[in-house]
């Protein structure tokens, strides 16, 4: 039985390696259907599909082949079911346009469609006017790589994911570009997996969507004006870094939102113009180092229980909050940190503030039972009751102080 | 009335305390700058400076100017103009002339540090005009109270217990009943009592440019749309127009009826 | 040229001036006297339009003078106390005055007079009480006015000025014009007024001349007058 196998695999990697054939797709001339194309094709042949613009409805792929899209090479799903099924191993899809997937409130319908598998790699299409984008199931070692994909999503129960993956591990997802859908990449149940080099913007929900998914790494992405800026729920093990997360605005929105969180690194990323720039909620033994926050509402957003939580030599520059606790408790160590606010002085000149600092004001406190007394932020009343709070602890953890704040910026 | 700013405004601006005002502010914007090294948190910390001492300086002067010239006032009402263009042409003195103080003296640091090559530009000019508008409506209240008190100890305190109302008292009893009545929805008490001190409208007014991201984190719906479309910008500007407008027609109906 | 009715005015609870009614059309000189607070300056102001009375009217070449200010194109006016803008000049306070006025002035005699000259370019709040009395009389006298209010003129100035300034008041007398003046120095004012208007607690005791108030009273000069006036 195991020797059987093992001839007919290396018998079909001959096959595979020895007589891979090139089949051309055409819409003036020869073969003109390219469903036609796949059921003509062995596995291991690549299909070469010219410009033109091809019906392509709910068009399985159940063998190992290679599809490649001349410039102009679209394939038009007619707003029914699901444009491409990617049903076997070693599936590539490379270059075409996809458009009008179907819409549906039952079915994930989707431009790219990959369950079961291993070895498929999506490479450099470009998805418009698809309900999702991109739904892998199920698969494992794949490539997601270089796609465009967009949509003109306006609520969120009537649009699906740029690109989605689901019980999956081992994907690469790297340098592609998603706006206008429900989430930008949305990972569930997704394990040792790259999310490198996207960019994610003007998405209805979040630019990415995590959750129950561990060891993965997202780095270097920018998400950017998405509805609430990036979540990261009911994981472990999870590397953030060298990520931008930039005009996350709006009612309960965040750059970064971290949920039942264990033992991840959120390192050397950029808050800019957030309304909030980390939001905090259940997640312990998490490090923030060499961050950069900057104006955010809030950059620091820490609810629920967080224990042992590390911030370190982060920049905190000119947010109208720098940290804000709902409780008195606190747990986490904040370790020197350049704060923009600190007023105290260094004199034996060794970097660091002699005096320490205490990032919670009273007025934060007050905002969060009372959301409408932001309109009183930066005036002198305030700026007397955050002093005399300052002086002496009543409503903020009395522990929480940056004993070393860094006299300089972190480049 | 020109005639009459133009010689109470060339007084002014040779006078000591003008001088002093000015170099104030030099000082300020260059030791903000070249210690910080960084816009935006200077133009931070000068919020919290102008829209605290604009207010106090112009109080302080319209009430001080208006008791100082009072002999030379009636001199004025001796000669052939109508009353109200004698107070009208004398706010407008102080008030310029004040204005320009505070115009200058932040303006040529930030223009020495390059602010028109900054995106700050924005921030900046808006600091320079909530300055001037809280210049002219805190001068313009003072010397309100100066025209109601000819006692002028009793008006020199009114006057700075107006302005100790306005930029610290006001906030503090704004502050308690928004959180004494936090279960009622209470966005419309809170921006229509932002709207009635001068003061908070111009800290609101800066606010919209630098803390927009914190200001839209509320759920409010009068919120959102206050803060979140030009509305908040243009109906502020509108009020403190209207700010200044309030006590120069009382000044100018009070200065009518007066006896000097 | 001056016609007064009925004109009333209190502070308060005082009653300053009570249903004061008098005319005064020929060209003279006029003192206005009375104890202190017995509303000589009230009753001037009134007429300048910087008190307004409560009842009565005061009627200007026929004209009402409520709510007018042209009227005081003709009048001029030297208050008690010379104050001016601590940071202009001499010449920009004249200056300013003429543009205001916009009449013809002949301001340099006047300079000249009380030796301005070298003044002209200081500041106003550098000089003396003296020689800012000398600008204010510069201000009331460069213009051609029919009527002139002197509050209190002589305070503060020299002998020397003095007299060039009572030369002054005489020659504007000689010129048909009405000059009302108020002054606590008796000897001035028996020097100078044709008229005397006594005022007390409001009311006018005596109008009339000088003559007439040394018989009425039997006494030889104008301060023993009023000292009997007060203590009968």
């Amino acid at each position: 039985m195991f020797l059987r196998i093992t001839i007919s695999n290396i018998l079909l990697m001959v096959f595979l390696s020895g007589i891979c054939r090139e089949i051309v797709v055409s819409p003036q001339e020869g073969l003109i259907s390219l469903k036609q194309a796949i059921e003509m094709a062995n596995h291991g042949d690549t299909i070469r599909v010219k410009p033109g613009t091809y019906e392509c409805r709910n068009l399985f792929i159940e063998k190992p082949l290679t599809l490649i899209g001349e410039k102009g090479a679209v394939l038009d799903g007619g707003n029914e079911s699901y444009v491409l099924k990617l049903l076997a191993d070693n599936i590539t899809i490379e270059g075409f346009e996809i458009n009008n997937s179907g819409k549906s409130y039952t079915k994930d319908y989707a431009a790219i469609y990959v369950s079961g598998t291993s070895g498929f790699r999506i490479i450099a299409n470009k998805i418009d006017q698809s309900f999702f984008g991109i739904l892998v199931e199920k698969s494992r070692n794949g490539l997601i790589r270089d796609n465009r994909v967009n949509g003109n999503a306006k609520r969120e129960d009537e649009s699906g994911n740029g690109i989605h993956l689901w019980h999956c591990d081992s994907v690469k997802i790297t340098n592609n570009e998603v706006s206008g859908m429900r989430d930008g990449i949305y990972l569930e149940f997704v394990s040792a997996s790259q999310v490198t080099q996207n960019h994610t913007h003007a998405n209805v929900r979040y630019g990415l969507h995590f959750m129950f998914s561990s060891h993965d790494d997202y780095v270097g992405n920018t998400f950017e004006n998405n509805g609430a800026g990036v979540a990261v729920m009911f994981s472990k093990w999870i590397r953030m870094e060298s990520n931008n997360f930039i005009k996350n605005w709006g009612t309960a929105s965040y750059g970064l939102l971290l949920k039942e969180i264990y033992d991840g690194e959120v390192i050397n990323n950029r808050f800019e113009e957030n309304t909030m720039g980390i939001y905090v909620d259940g997640s312990s033994r998490v490090n923030y180092l060499n961050n950069t926050l900057k104006q955010n509402g809030w950059a620091i957003k820490v609810s629920g229980g967080c224990y042992s939580n590390q911030f370190s030599h982060n920049n905190f520059i000119g947010n109208s909050f720098d940290i804000s606790y709902n409780s008195r408790m606190n747990d986490n160590t904040f370790h020197g940190n350049f704060w923009s606010e600190y007023t105290g002085y260094d004199l034996d000149k060794d970097g660091k503030g002699d005096i320490p600092y205490r990032p919670v004001k009273l007025f934060s406190y007050i905002v969060n039972q009372t959301p409408e007394t932001i309109v009183l932020l930066r005036s002198l009343f305030v700026d007397i009751i955050n002093f005399s709070e300052k002086v002496s602890p009543v409503f903020t953890p009395d522990d929480l102080v940056d004993d070393s704040p860094s006299m300089k910026m972190f480049l | 009335m020109i005639k009459i700013l133009k010689y109470s405004f060339s007084d002014l601006i040779r006078s000591r305390w003008s001088y002093i005002y000015l170099v104030f502010y030099l000082i300020l914007g260059f030791s903000l700058l070249f210690l910080n090294n960084d816009l935006s948190k200077a133009i931070i910390t000068l919020m919290n400076i102008i829209v605290v001492l604009t207010p106090m300086i112009g109080t302080i002067f319209g009430v001080m100017y208006f008791y100082n010239s009072r002999e030379f006032t009636e001199l004025l009402l001796a000669q052939p103009v109508r009353r109200s263009r004698i107070f009208l042409g004398q706010y407008l003195g102080i008030s310029i002339s004040l204005a320009l103080s505070l115009t200058m003296g932040l303006g040529i640091p930030f223009l020495i540090y390059g602010i028109f090559q900054s995106p700050e530009i924005f921030n900046f000019l808006m600091l320079l005009v909530s300055g001037t508008f809280l210049t002219f409506i805190f001068v313009a209240l003072s010397i309100n109270i100066a025209l109601f008190n000819t006692n002028k100890i009793k008006g020199f305190g009114y006057a700075i217990l107006m302005w100790l109302f306005f930029a610290v008292i006001y906030d503090g009893l704004f502050l308690i009943s928004l959180v004494v009545f936090n279960d009622y929805p209470l966005d419309n008490l809170a921006l229509t009592a932002s709207f009635l001190n001068p003061i908070d409208l111009s800290r609101i007014m800066i606010l919209l440019k630098l803390d927009i991201s914190a200001l839209l984190g509320y759920t409010g719906a009068l919120f959102q749309k206050f803060f979140g479309t030009g509305t908040g910008l243009l109906s502020s500007i509108a009020m403190l127009l209207i700010w200044v407008m309030i006590p120069i027609f009382t000044m100018v109906k009070k200065s009518e009826r007066k006896d000097f | 040229m001056i016609a007064v009715q009925h004109i009333g005015k209190s502070f308060g609870k005082l009653t300053v001036l009570d249903d004061i009614s008098f005319e005064v059309n020929n060209p003279g000189i006029f003192a206005v006297l009375g104890p202190n607070g017995s509303g000589k300056t009230t009753f001037l102001k009134i007429l300048l339009g910087m008190v307004i009375p409560e009842t009565g009217k005061m009627l200007f070449d026929g004209k009402d003078i409520s709510r007018s200010f042209k009227y005081r194109n003709k009048i001029g006016y030297l208050p008690q106390v010379a104050q001016f803008p601590d940071n202009l000049t001499v010449v920009e306070i004249i200056n300013m005055i003429k543009n205001i006025r916009q009449q013809p002035a002949h301001s340099e005699q006047l300079i000249s007079l009380f030796g301005l000259a070298k003044s002209l370019d200081k500041k106003l709040g550098t000089l003396s009480g003296g020689t800012r009395q000398k600008v204010n009389i510069v201000l009331t006298f460069m213009f051609d006015n029919p009527v002139i209010v002197l509050d209190e003129p002589t305070a503060g100035l020299d002998p020397v000025s003095l007299i060039k300034l009572k030369d002054l008041i005489q020659q504007e007398k000689n010129a048909g014009k009405i000059i009302l003046i108020t002054s606590h120095i008796m000897g001035l004012v028996e020097e100078l007024a044709d008229e005397i208007i006594f005022l007390l607690e409001g009311q006018i005791f005596f109008k009339g001349t000088l003559e007439d108030l040394k018989s009425k009273t039997g006494s030889e000069d104008l301060e023993h007058s009023i000292a009997t006036i007060l203590e009968p």
